[in-house]
């Protein structure tokens, strides 16, 4: 107890928040820190080795990074992704709350555990599973078009299918986390705002997108936000299913950064790559937040 | 208003159609991969394919761990999943500092935890190798657990849980004398259940996938985990399906058993949390 300040604790909150938070400057903060740094160096394998092979390049880097043909393609595959992949998970995503909001007897709940299935399955198995569907010849996929007279797709081998195949396991994947956000938010809209449409004499469409949408808005809000970072470090499915092939053609700039950094050990250039990444993420982020704050006004 | 309780009822059946529908497809890549993970070899190359298995068969799963060394990654998986417990504790206990103490820079830290959340991995990737490099920590075990023990979204949901526990009641624990980390762990913990129950899943879930930082740190077999056993497998037995089918089931279906008995707690967790 401490008299003098007439506060009964003051220590214990810092031991309580010590832990998480020295942990994550260590690997969050500092890190940060080091990688804006080591983005204007030259370091690689031998800079690792020993300290005094590496020395300060500015902003070659950066410069040469926007000649870079891998990395521009790395940047048009990522706007692939994001301009048809966002849409398309945050539309099926709500669709299926929708439905899933419909009831709430065993078989709605036991579809909301199917539909949340892929959300938790590892991303390993998902490109294995996934690769074994999408194969040329013995897959699936092909096997089930060839019933109805269609050709074979090559679903990995064709630098835009190939885009196309990965958001759809993709989407398949991400369906899970942002419908259980939206079911969450559906759930909390008071039963008494629809009742008050309906005796208006509202219909399920009216309802839908005079009521309910516009009370989503926060959780697609929520939503949006975070399935557009995530989809700007998309990452995991590229670098299992293709490793960013064919010609480059599924690479996008994560991939690029990791593949450059932990592949070719040029840590200075991943670096640097990360970090036009991490302000392109910014610049999204903050015009979404301001989008959204001008549209909040009416 | 018969007319409208007919309407309901068909929207209803049509909606319930379309779920199942649309449940079915989700599915496929499941139902396929359990299939054929009980193919012989030779079968899940046949063309047109089988559905069902005609020689049903466990070999696959027993050729996982006699010729691969899928028990020694089994065993690291659940040596990370224990360590990211150690984590989850970590984080709820921030989570409790943050929402009931008030002291000096609270709104600060905080900041600098959620600020955490927009940093994307693949930045602090290279300069969390280059730390544990320096210290000697790659290649281990310590170095695979340690970046991943914190983890600022865990530790905001935990204070937007706290935040909703009565200060009376911690009020009331003091006045009787008990300790902050007494009353912490016998007196908050137990009220916190449904949120560790949410958590306590998701951090199940992560440690139990986690894939691409023991890639990275680990170089020796010995410390892989099931998911880089797994992508290694893909590599080396790349046209045995019926093989890496059987991988990805060991892999997944423990994951699908936790989760079908726990599904609830998470809808529920997210509703409370107050991310809506």
């Amino acid at each position: 107890m401490n008299r003098l300040s007439g506060k009964p604790i003051n220590k214990f909150p810092y031991l309580f928040i010590a832990p998480a938070v020295i942990l994550l400057v260590i690997f969050f903060i500092i890190p940060i820190i080091i990688a804006f740094g080591v983005s204007f160096t030259d370091m690689d394998l031998k800079g690792l080795a020993n300290f005094s092979n590496v020395s300060f390049v500015g902003l070659e880097n950066y410069t040469d990074l926007f000649s870079d043909e891998k990395f521009l393609k790395s940047i048009y595959n990522t706007a692939f992704y994001v301009v048809i992949g966002v849409p398309l998970v945050i539309i099926s995503s709500l669709s299926v709350a929708l439905m899933l909001n419909y009831g709430s007897n065993w078989l709605f709940r036991t579809f909301r555990g199917v539909y949340y299935m892929p959300s938790i399955t590892n991303i390993v198995a998902i490109a294995v599973i996934w690769g074994y569907l999408y194969n040329t010849d013995y897959g699936l996929l092909n096997y089930i078009l060839s019933l109805i007279s269609i050709d074979k797709i090559p679903w990995l081998q064709e630098p835009t299918i190939a885009k196309i195949s990965l958001i759809i396991l993709a989407v398949w994947k991400g369906i899970g986390i942002n419908m259980i956000i939206f079911l969450a938010a559906l759930q909390g809209i008071p039963k008494s705002y629809y009742e008050a449409a309906e005796m208006d004499g509202a219909n399920r469409i009216q309802i839908l997108f005079n009521v309910t949408l516009p009370l989503l808005r926060y959780a697609t809000f929520f939503v949006t936000v975070t399935t557009l970072i995530g989809w700007m470090q998309f990452f995991e499915e590229p670098f299992v299913m293709t490793d960013g092939g064919p010609l480059n053609g599924t690479l996008s700039v994560a991939l690029f950064i990791y593949k450059e950094g932990f592949q070719f050990s040029e840590f200075g250039y991943a670096a640097a790559a990360s970090f036009v990444l991490f302000i392109m993420i910014i610049i999204v982020t903050l015009v979404q937040f301001k989008f959204s704050k001008s549209e909040a006004d009416y | 208003m018969a007319s409208r309780d007919n309407k309901n009822r068909i929207e209803k059946t049509i909606v319930t159609i379309l779920l199942v529908l649309g449940g079915f497809l989700v599915s496929i890549p499941f139902l396929w991969m359990i299939l054929s993970a009980f193919k012989p070899e030779s079968e899940v190359l046949a063309f047109p394919p089988t559905i069902f298995p005609e020689n049903p068969t466990i070999e696959n799963f027993v050729h996982l761990f006699t010729k691969l060394d899928f028990g020694i990654y089994f065993m690291n998986t659940v040596i990370i999943v224990f360590a990211s417990f150690v984590g989850l504790l970590f984080n709820a206990m921030a989570g409790y500092g943050f929402a009931k103490y008030s002291f000096k820079g609270r709104d600060k830290l905080f900041f600098l935890v959620l600020a955490t959340m927009m940093i994307p991995g693949q930045v602090t990737m290279i300069p969390v190798y280059l730390l544990l490099n320096e210290v000697g920590l790659t290649n281990t075990m310590v170095g695979i657990i340690l970046p991943g023990l914190a983890v600022a979204f865990s530790i905001f949901l935990f204070r937007q849980f706290m935040t909703t526990v009565p200060d009376d009641l911690i009020e009331a624990a003091r006045l009787d004398g008990a300790g902050e980390f007494y009353i912490f762990f016998r007196l908050i913990i137990p009220v916190a259940k449904p949120i560790f129950a949410v958590q306590g899943i998701l951090t199940f879930i992560a440690g139990w996938n986690s894939f691409i930082w023991p890639l990275i740190i680990a170089s020796d077999d010995s410390l892989y985990t099931l998911s880089v056993g797994l992508s290694l497998l893909q590599g080396q037995y790349a046209s045995n399906f019926a093989l890496q089918m059987a991988g990805a089931a060991f892999m997944v279906i423990p994951i699908i058993i936790i989760f079908s008995f726990f599904q609830k707690y998470i809808v529920e967790g997210f509703t409370m949390s107050g991310i809506k």
